[in-house]
């Protein structure tokens, strides 16, 4: 037990990093084709979780319309592969609405350069908007949450309603191919995997980055006192739409891989239920911590994936209990749990070794 | 000599929806000055540095600050760029970020550039760290450098947020009650910090202690509602009539106050 004390706190998170990376690379040799695409699915969540996790966790601004974000990156992917499965031809939804032409916005997601950036740039540029005009008004807490679910409502209805463009409720599916490969084979499942796999181990650094840096430790003075900040010259409103702007693009980013898994993307799954579930996931795994955000992300889409096949009624309300208990019992969450546990190890072995002390120091007096 | 003016405050006026909790106050500060700040509860003073560092906006009067980047009227700016001028506030009750622990508070108040991209790129220098650490130091906590701030003392958390506003290094400290609920310990230590502050800076103290501010030998500048009632030296202020009046009124309450929590 000694050399592992004696090793930095550093090392051993390094270690811990290095063994879940390797797992994580690693999951095709050991996982059938359905676990492989369930856990590929649960690490596009962790992207979403972690970019909830910089917004809530850290800066104290809760989103409940990410579900948004996550669409629009969803659908630029998918836009794409939509292209890419009708070569020349103008995708069907599309003939059956009377199009005879490709939109033009549409002209461009024929390169899948095109279609990545967007799926980035496009819901950060609408998270800088939104964040543009409520942040800079001191919209905040309550306001600034209802705000992002009215953002959803007026993001589905619109969907749903320009079936021409959108494909309407049902959304876009019917995707085979991508960069000229099938997506049905094994391997391009494999390469999907990988490529999440490792859009989650980028997106982790780069947050955790984010949260060491001077900009972190700001982030969460906002969280503590937004307006004492201000007294210390800095605007908050530049922060919180900084940070609402990269939370925005990876629920972006995980959008455009979701798209890869599932194969369709459609309003209702940026809809208000979603939105609300993307914050579960950072709520139990334990928000203000990173890896409870990944944590929260994968035993919560594990769980979802198990219940709501079975009793798709019951997730509901199981969702709505684990909330509930959540916020009252443990407003830490999972990780919360373990810390206080550890804590309370710790404590009982020092306690330990003082009674241990006196028990050496009174026979030696003895001696 | 008369040292140069750095703050001019001229009529000013601060309405709350019609009740006017300071009225044409006007208030002189010399630059490298120590001024008092006393009046009963509800006179006005906290109000009045709020005027002066944005969290208000008076409905009437001017406030002028002549710092180091020439003559400014605050009254027009937001509170991030009065800060960023030169003016240091320090509220009544301790308001440190508690989630963040003693280094890193000092560190985000540490004088720099407080944008976006310039604190995304920021490292902790080698004079960065000298800094802290001379004002962990200063302000004896250098022990808990690591613990959450929300974790300290009532009075730890007033020197850690005196220590955060010096590294701020405004040229204008504004400390609303700063010994407010210490012990007499603290109060002391408190003192101490006090005149360490004033060498290199103006500050202004709303304080209630009178026997704190006999201690030093200072201008002071009494309110009675919203208005300003007397200006002068401790001696001085005490002597006057009026003053002594509110004051009366004051104490006896004060001690009504001590009688009903002891
Ligand atoms: N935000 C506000 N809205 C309405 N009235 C206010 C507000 N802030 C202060 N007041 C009123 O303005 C008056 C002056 O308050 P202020 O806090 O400036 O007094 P003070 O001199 O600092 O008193 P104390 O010694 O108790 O701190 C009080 O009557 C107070 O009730
Ligand atoms: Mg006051």
């Amino acid at each position: 037990m000694q050399w592992m004390s004696r090793l930095p706190r550093r090392a051993w998170l390094l270690i811990g990093y290095a063994a879940a990376a390797a797992a994580l690379f690693s999951a095709p040799l050991y996982l059938n084709d359905f676990r492989l695409n369930l856990l590929a699915k649960c690490l596009a969540f962790a992207i979403v979780a972690l970019g909830l996790d910089l917004l809530w966790g850290y800066t104290g601004i809760l989103s409940l319309g990410h579900g948004v974000f996550f669409g629009l990156g969803a659908y630029a992917m998918a836009m794409h592969l939509k292209l890419a499965a009708g070569g020349s031809r103008i995708p069907d939804f599309m003939g059956w609405m009377g199009l005879t032409k490709l939109p033009w916005f549409w002209e461009p997601f024929k390169s899948f350069a095109f279609a990545a950036a967007m799926g980035l740039i496009l819901p950060s540029a609408l998270a800088l908007l939104l964040g543009f005009f409520t942040f800079r008004n001191r919209i905040r807490g309550v306001y600034f949450t209802i705000l992002t679910q009215a953002l959803v409502i007026i993001t589905v209805t619109l969907f749903v309603g320009q079936q021409a463009y959108t494909g309407g409720t049902n959304g876009l599916t019917g995707y085979t191919k991508l960069f000229g490969y099938s997506l049905t084979s094994g391997t391009a499942k494999t390469m999907a995997y990988l490529a999440t796999a490792a859009a989650l181990l980028a997106a982790f650094a780069v947050c955790r980055h984010l949260v060491n840096s001077r900009f972190g430790k700001v982030l969460r003075a906002i969280r503590d006192g937004e307006n004492r900040t201000r007294f210390l010259g800095y605007d908050p409103a530049y922060y919180q739409m900084a940070v609402f702007a990269v939370s925005a693009g990876l629920a972006g980013l995980a959008g455009m891989l979701f798209v890869l898994h599932v194969g369709i993307i459609s309003p209702t799954m940026m809809a208000i239920v979603p939105s609300i579930e993307l914050v579960l996931l950072v709520a139990i795994g334990g928000r203000g911590t990173l890896i409870g955000a990944v944590i929260g992300a994968i035993l919560l889409t594990q769980a979802k994936s198990q219940l709501s096949a079975s009793y798709p009624d019951f997730w509901l309300f199981l969702l709505g209990a684990l909330f509930i208990v959540v916020t009252v019992f443990m407003p830490g969450g999972i990780v919360g749990l373990i810390r206080q546990a550890r804590q309370a190890i710790l404590r009982r072995r020092s306690e330990n070794e003082i009674t241990l002390d006196s028990i050496v120091s009174k026979s030696n007096g003895v001696v | 000599m008369k040292s140069p003016s750095i703050l001019s405050c001229q009529k000013v006026t601060v309405s709350f929806d019609g009740f006017k909790a300071v009225q044409e106050m006007s208030l002189e500060l010399a630059s490298g000055e120590l001024r008092f700040l006393i009046g009963p509860n509800g006179a006005g003073k906290t109000t009045m540095l709020d005027a002066i560092c944005g969290k208000v906006k008076p409905a009437g009067g001017v406030v002028e600050f002549h710092g180091r980047k020439g003559t400014v009227d605050v009254t027009r700016r937001k509170e991030h760029e009065i800060a960023q001028l030169g003016i240091g506030r320090k509220f009544q009750t301790p308001s440190i970020f508690s989630g963040l622990t003693v280094e890193e508070n000092l560190e985000i108040a540490m004088a720099q550039n407080r944008g976006v991209w310039a604190t995304l790129r920021a490292a902790m220098t080698k004079a960065d760290r000298e800094r802290v650490d001379a004002e962990l130091e200063l302000i004896g906590l250098e022990d808990k450098k690591r613990l959450r701030a929300g974790l300290l003392s009532h009075g730890e958390k007033q020197w850690l947020e005196i220590g955060m506003m010096l590294l701020q290094e405004p040229e204008i400290l504004l400390l609303d009650e700063p010994v407010a609920g210490m012990t007499d310990k603290e109060t002391d230590k408190t003192g101490e910090l006090l005149r360490e502050i004033v060498r290199k800076r103006t500050v202004v103290v709303v304080e209630h202690d009178m026997e704190f501010v006999r201690n030093f030998a200072s201008k002071v500048t009494v309110m009675h509602e919203g208005k300003l009632l007397k200006e002068g030296s401790m001696d001085e202020v005490q002597r006057d009539d009026r003053v002594a009046e509110v004051y009366l009124g004051r104490k006896r309450r004060d001690y009504d106050a001590v009688g009903s929590t002891a």
